[in-house]
């Protein structure tokens, strides 16, 4: 196929061939970046929380004296525990996708005056590490003794033994062994006995400067400001009935506090709504590039018929002296194909310029290169695509067409 | 003339229906996207107070502590319990309240009700030009006595009382009892511009009450604290903490400039008096220069309306280049008209016709699809969905931006068609 009589032909076409490439570079920028953003949420909604999740759900309660917090404890806990199908019922800060609590600056001296990391603290009274299926990856877990008693109003004992996330560790301590080392928050030192491999933060945002794993569980006693937040467990088929039949034992265990719906559920359901925004978003940037593609091929097969229209005359001369119906599908197929080369050639640096705003506006990471040759494909097959009725139609000219005048 | 270029365009798009589709399909999607990301846009970025939203001015500072300040930083939002003190004694504003968001158990039949409750002043209330439906707002006298009242929104009021006029009955929060004065009207701000803290978008308070009762009361309050050393009590009066919300009314332009020359008095004030050695930040924004500063539409709504407004480009461009397809088919027809007498400008005005009547076809399509999309937004699980419609400008919008697209996509083709010269056309059929 010779490609010098199609460019001289695109020569006479010039503003339409533009047109088209243009349409096509706008669509290869769009499409590479909508692609790369709804990656980049579906990585960020695989966000491992470390936890049972299936297993597990939490009930939260407010309006209670904080005086009462203890007896508050008993009452739930052993109440929740003879709820049919709970497995264990423990006292917990906050579970992953939860209410967010106890987020501070932790420093790595007792002045305080720089925070290298904000973490979320999770408590939990003993058991709380079973139930919700921590994995250890080095050091030991607390021992009975670890657990300590939060007095009055403290937020922590002044000294705890704490177990943090191996990304916590290692942004912390890069490439050093965490256990033994000690942090502070306010006036509250901390000591690593262990390191988990993942719990992720309750309420997570890519914009703040917090990592989504960057937790301490804190062995605490129940009681005092640990109190008003119980982690449930049940086997996995059962969890959302179990829930439901706690919610409803709320009002008979403590009559006189307020149960929290909003945070009263099964984890899988609080990660499911947490990450509610972000799968929208996704779908809709998949809308985008589905109405991008149509309204790109549609232009393709649109313009392209008018040119074989245009033309009936010409394709009916070249098949009169000679030339077969592959050869006039070949002619409008190369065409095209040139055409999109050259839109995906601008659309290349398009996409790149665009994936720079996005990176000013909105923290979205470098475009990886690999995106580009993998949009160029899918335009190319787009283009093919919308060429071929235009260009079968073309190739069905007869020749006779030749020696008719209009 | 206007008439019949209307028929020749009619005649011509109806002479090929498939490309005419084609066309207002590409526009109608475009409007359609665009439409619906700026109608959210537009929401999310509107004045939720238009008549006063020039006079009502957010307070701010930073008063830090050396240890605690760091050049370049952003002028914290809320102030500490010491300044707001201070402001409130001097009064220098028309109307001025500091407030705080809280939440508290209300006793009621059957099971206790957790409120979402507003600590503030009696000035509150005008200031914002919050409707009465029963009673009336505390006094500045309340304010200063620490007086048991409370206003309670009309919904709390329809749940505890049935919702008849309940001024004189009490509230009962716990122990305590407060005194009902007064019942909202319908009052809804969104955003929620004078606490922003505490959710952007969603329904008002239930429960107002003094501040200085609530301290009294020790009620607990929500929103950001942010203290600079230990303390017991963040709410205490001297606490080295900010957490109050300081709004100040100013009603002409040289009030605000006085006031704003006030602030930076009292900043220098405090920097003589020691508290810090840095000179200190004090500002007052009115209601939309502080809705910027807290970039109230989300990123991702931003993103929407970028990635809209890029879909609409790439839908113009393939009308473009169907217009011109169009158009140069008909270069013999053209040629007709221009050998028997139409000027170039006639041929140019025929041309941006048609492209008219396809670019208003493709808004009323689009407008369909926005309606669409805005049903589609409204599903989405975010705060502000429910507050998302179609006002009467947009509406307007909708059009104009079908129209001058349109107009705009069929300008380079329409050039093209008018250049078309007579003799080679008509020798070429």
């Amino acid at each position: 196929m010779q490609i010098k009589p199609i460019l001289s032909a695109l020569k006479k076409h010039r503003l339409a061939t533009f047109l088209i490439a243009m349409e096509i570079a706008l669509a290869c920028a769009v499409l590479c970046n909508a692609v790369f953003m709804i990656a980049n949420r579906l990585t960020a909604m695989n966000l491992d929380s470390g936890v049972d999740e299936s297993s597990l759900g939490a009930i939260t309660v407010t309006g209670f004296d904080p005086a009462q917090a203890t007896d508050l404890n008993a009452r739930m806990v052993a109440g929740l525990r003879a709820v049919p199908g709970v497995e264990s019922a423990q006292v917990i800060s906050s579970v992953p996708f939860g209410a967010q609590s106890l987020v501070a600056g932790i420093s790595l001296d007792p002045s305080g005056k720089k925070t290298p990391a904000v973490v979320q603290f999770y408590q939990g009274a003993p058991g709380t590490i079973d139930a919700l299926g921590l994995k250890l990856e080095a050091g030991r877990l607390p021992a009975t003794s670890d657990y300590q008693p939060l007095s009055g109003q403290e937020y922590f004992p002044a000294v705890s033994p704490v177990l943090v996330t191996r990304a916590l560790a290692e942004h912390l301590w890069p490439g050093q062994n965490p256990l033994g080392r000690e942090f502070w928050m306010a006036k509250w030192q901390f000591r690593v006995i262990g390191v988990l491999s993942h719990l992720s933060v309750s309420q997570y945002t890519e914009y703040a400067e917090q990592g989504a794993e960057w937790t301490v569980f804190v062995p605490t006693l129940p009681g005092g400001q640990l109190a008003g937040t119980y982690l449930i467990r049940a086997k996995p088929q059962d969890i959302e009935s179990v829930m439901t039949t706690a919610r409803a034992a709320v009002a008979k265990i403590a009559p006189e506090v307020v149960l929290d719906h909003e945070n009263s559920h099964s984890v899988s359901f609080l990660r499911e709504r947490f990450f509610r925004t972000d799968r929208a978003m996704a779908g809709m940037l998949v809308g985008v590039i589905v109405a991008l593609l149509g309204v790109t091929a549609l232009g393709i097969v649109g313009l392209a018929s008018f040119w074989v229209a245009q033309r009936r005359k010409q394709i009916g001369i070249r098949r009169a002296i000679g030339a077969t119906r592959g050869d006039i599908l070949r002619y409008f197929q190369t065409e095209n194909f040139l055409i999109v080369t050259f839109g995906i050639a601008l659309g290349m640096a398009l996409a790149f310029v665009l994936n720079a705003v996005l990176m000013k506006f909105y923290e979205l990471p470098h475009l990886p290169l690999y995106y580009l040759p993998v949009g160029a494909l899918a335009l190319w097959a787009l283009g093919q695509l919308a060429v071929l009725g235009p260009a079968l139609r073309a190739a069905n000219v007869p020749p006779v067409v030749a020696t008719r005048s209009v | 003339m206007f008439g019949y270029y209307l028929d020749l365009a009619l005649r011509s798009l109806k002479r090929n229906k498939a490309l005419t589709a084609l066309m207002v399909l590409a526009i109608a999607l475009g409007i359609g996207t665009s439409m619906t990301t700026l109608t959210v846009m537009h929401v999310l970025s509107g004045d939720p107070i238009p008549q006063k939203s020039a006079q009502l001015f957010r307070v701010r500072m930073n008063v830090f502590p050396d240890d605690s300040f760091r050049p370049g930083d952003k002028v914290p939002d809320n102030l500490t319990r010491r300044d707001v003190e201070a402001l409130l004694r001097d009064a220098r504003a028309d109307r001025q309240a500091a407030m705080s968001a809280g939440a508290m158990v209300v006793a009621a039949q059957g099971e206790p009700l957790r409120v979402a409750t507003r600590y503030t002043g009696a000035d509150f209330f005008p200031m914002f030009d919050v409707p009465m439906r029963y009673g009336r707002a505390w006094s500045r006298a309340d304010d200063a006595s620490r007086a048991r009242v409370a206003v309670i929104s009309s919904v709390l009021n329809e749940q505890l009382f049935g919702g008849v006029d309940s001024v004189g009955k009490t509230l009962q929060v716990g122990e305590q009892s407060l005194r009902i004065v007064g019942v909202l009207g319908d009052w809804n701000m969104n955003p929620r511009f004078y606490d922003l803290s505490n959710g952007q978008f969603g329904d008002s308070e239930q429960v107002f009450l003094p501040l200085s009762t609530a301290l009294d009361l020790k009620l607990s309050s929500s929103g950001s604290t942010n203290c600079w050393s230990r303390t017991n009590d963040a709410r205490a009066a001297d606490a080295p903490c900010i957490w109050l919300q300081y709004w100040a009314e100013l009603d002409t332009p040289a009030k605000a400039a006085t006031y704003r020359q006030y602030l930076q008095n009292y900043i220098a004030l405090q920097q003589q008096a020691g508290r810090f050695s840095h000179a200190g930040q004090a500002e007052a924004l009115d209601v939309m220069q502080w809705l910027d500063a807290k970039g109230v539409v989300p990123a991702d709504v931003r993103l929407q309306t970028w990635l809209a407004l890029g879909f609409l480009g790439i839908c113009l461009l393939n009308t473009v280049g169907l217009l011109l397809a169009k158009f140069l088919r008909r270069s013999g027809e053209i040629g007709v008209r221009r050998a028997l007498g139409a000027s170039r400008r006639a041929i140019f005005l025929q041309c941006l016709v048609e492209a008219g009547v396809v670019g208003l076809a493709g808004g009323v399509l689009g407008l369909a699809l926005a309606a669409l999309g805005l049903v589609l937004v409204r599903h989405q699980p975010t705060d502000y969905a429910a507050y998302i419609h179609m006002d009467l400008r947009m509406l307007l919008a909708t059009f104009v931006l079908a129209l001058a697209s349109s107009l705009l996509a069929g300008l380079l083709p329409a050039w093209r068609a008018m250049q078309v010269a007579p003799a080679v056309a008509l020798k070429s059929n």
